[in-house]
């Protein structure tokens, strides 16, 4: 059995289950958040049952329209705030809150081996921690939320082989937004992913969860990394329960194996209107930008911010941009915060943000007026998706989002060190 | 036996197209609707009608989880969705709130938008009655079959949890 298979075979009570087999699974955590969690309160009303199946494993997060950005956002954040508190279960009030998949590995609350729901797409970000995590909609969270369980239809596996040395300047951002180009936005529809090989060991974390994070970009149900000692040094410090390691087996079944070679692999940018429409950073030609946005559940960690700040140290922004920085969470600022970067960025010009999803799908905080481009560490580049339908959103890694903000053009960063 | 005018997309249609996110500080179905298709389709909340039938090609419905993409849909009061394949979020949420869905790659390359398609849900017969051409959709597996029958999962959940206390 593959990596998922073996989860999810431990998780449905079978000794083995296959591709294509309808399961019941148990899961360890339930997500939503303030846009997805108000149609699944009212789907669990409609369901009629009182309670959730466990308050330690329900987690509802305010994290995209926040702080609340118009009265009706607020109403929607107010009847999960309601609903949380009601049921006793787990929630991160404003001040404590983060984007909700920089937040629940952080807070220890995913750990490998488990089975996590979420109303959000990437909730597939969880995978970098060996869990099973996918994305799905209110109505089956809701359902989840009462009886603990959930139908899936057990995918796939593609696995991903990535060998050689990472260039400088390229990450888990560069490797997912190659990988994307090469099998396309449906290139792993209704599959999971299995990343592996040496290029990945040498990955850190952070990096592991940006590649996981966009395993829906490709049409993923999710995006899987094996354990290792990175794995269970993050984990070692937040686990608060016990957790299983799982392994593939040798002989275990993948429906397609692809392998890279990284070394020649340049920081990666995609171009609108598709994750898939990604190129070299060198062969972007010359595309003048409005805007840079450095954060999101993709590229909103600690590491994402010491990149931003290495390039950004003693810059100026250009002055036709508007740099925006948003760290994932309060830990994510903080870390910022006592390492010296929030003056770095303030300095260069940027604008430093509490942690919100914001921008990334046009909500506030950088909403693109007609006929503007803006250079974004996060993960899709759709018609509309940043502001207006007129707009460009150009997708790429935070080190080349901050060299683009300061040359005021899409830029590698080797441009300007 | 549902029948229709036919809206057709192309491959890939994203749910930030079907209802863009600024719309989703409400989840009013209702309201929802009046935004449906705005940001690639500008006059589709004015020219749809009751019973509509939407067609595109692979991978509708990829990207964001939002179920206010088949709930706008639905409450458009499109009758169902003909595509080559949609991506996997969307159909576990237009399944779960009762908006059918069938696969079908020669109805889709066979069909203009505007043609009229009659479609019979039960045995998953699609005829298109502009052209005359008639085409056979995938057969759902026993189980969506089932989720189906019982009215959506909300309801498939509710004789789940009733079996249980009996």
């Amino acid at each position: 059995m593959t990596l998922v298979e073996k989860i999810l075979a431990e998780h449905s009570d079978n000794k083995g289950v296959s591709p294509g087999e309808f399961i019941n699974v148990r899961v360890d955590l339930v997500m939503s958040n303030d846009i997805t969690a108000p149609i699944a309160i009212r789907e669990f009303k409609r369901l009629g049952v009182d309670r959730v199946f466990d308050p330690g494993k329900v987690v509802m997060v305010p994290d995209h329209f926040v702080p609340n950005k118009d009265i009706a956002s607020a109403e929607q954040a107010k009847l999960m705030r309601e609903f949380a508190h009601e049921q006793g279960i787990i929630y991160f009030e404003l001040g404590e809150m983060g984007i909700e998949h920089v937040l629940l590995p952080e807070q220890g609350l995913v750990l490998p081996g488990e089975v996590v729901i979420g109303a959000d797409s990437h909730t597939c970000t969880y995978g970098a921690l060996g869990a099973f995590a996918t994305g799905m909609g209110s109505t089956d969270i809701a359902m989840a939320m009462a009886t603990g369980d959930i139908w899936m239809k057990v995918p796939h596996t593609i696995r991903l082989v990535y060998h050689g040395n990472l260039g400088e300047w390229v990450g888990g951002k560069d490797l997912i937004l190659h990988t994307i180009g090469d099998i396309g936005v449906d290139g792993a529809l209704y599959s999971a992913i299995e990343f592996t090989g040496e290029a990945i060991e040498a990955l850190s974390m952070d990096g592991r969860f940006t590649m996981a994070n966009m395993a829906i970009e490709a049409g993923a149900k999710a995006g899987i990394f094996g354990v290792d000692n990175k794995t269970q040094l993050y984990v070692k410090s937040r686990a608060e329960r016990s957790y299983l390691v799982y392994e593939p087996d040798n002989g275990a079944e993948y429906s397609n194996v692809i392998e890279y070679d990284v070394s020649d692999i340049e920081p990666q940018v995609a171009l609108p209107h598709s994750p898939a429409n990604a190129r070299p950073v060198s062969q972007v030609g010359n595309i003048e930008i409005n805007q840079a946005v450095i954060g999101s559940c993709t590229n909103g960690r600690i590491e994402d911010m010491r990149i931003a700040a290495q390039i950004l140290k003693g810059r100026k922004i250009h002055p036709g941009v508007r740099c925006i920085i948003i760290p994932g969470s309060q830990q994510v600022y903080l870390d910022a915060l006592a390492e010296g970067m929030l003056g770095v960025f303030i300095r260069a010009g940027a604008v430093v943000s509490t942690p919100t999803c914001g921008p990334c799908l046009g909500g506030h905080m950088g909403v693109l007026a007609d006929g503007e481009r803006c250079v974004s560490t996060t993960n899709r580049n759709f018609v509309g998706r940043m502001g207006s339908t007129k707009a460009e959103v150009y997708l790429a890694n935070p080190a080349v989002a901050a060299a683009s903000a300061v040359m005021g053009k899409i830029a590698s960063p080797e441009e300007i060190l | 036996m549902l029948k229709g005018t036919v809206h057709k997309y192309g491959a890939n249609v994203d749910t930030d197209a079907i209802i863009p996110a600024r719309y989703l500080n409400v989840s009013d179905p209702a309201e929802l609707a009046n935004h449906c298709m705005e940001d690639i389709d500008e006059d589709f909340v004015k020219r749809v009608k009751r019973g509509d039938i939407m067609m595109a090609a692979t991978n509708f419905g990829c990207g964001s989880s939002r179920e206010h993409a088949p709930l706008a849909i639905k409450a458009a009061e499109i009758s169902c969705i003909i595509a080559k394949s949609f991506a996997r979020i969307f159909f576990r949420n237009a399944i779960n709130i009762g908006l059918p869905l069938l696969e079908c790659d020669q109805a889709v390359d066979k069909t203009e938008a505007g043609d009229t398609l009659e479609v019979d849900l039960s045995n998953g017969r699609i005829k298109n009655l502009t052209n005359g051409m008639e085409f056979e959709a995938k057969a759902y597996p026993d189980f969506m079959a089932e989720l189906i029958s019982a009215g959506g999962l909300v309801e498939y959940t509710k004789k789940r949890l009733d079996s249980r206390r009996v």
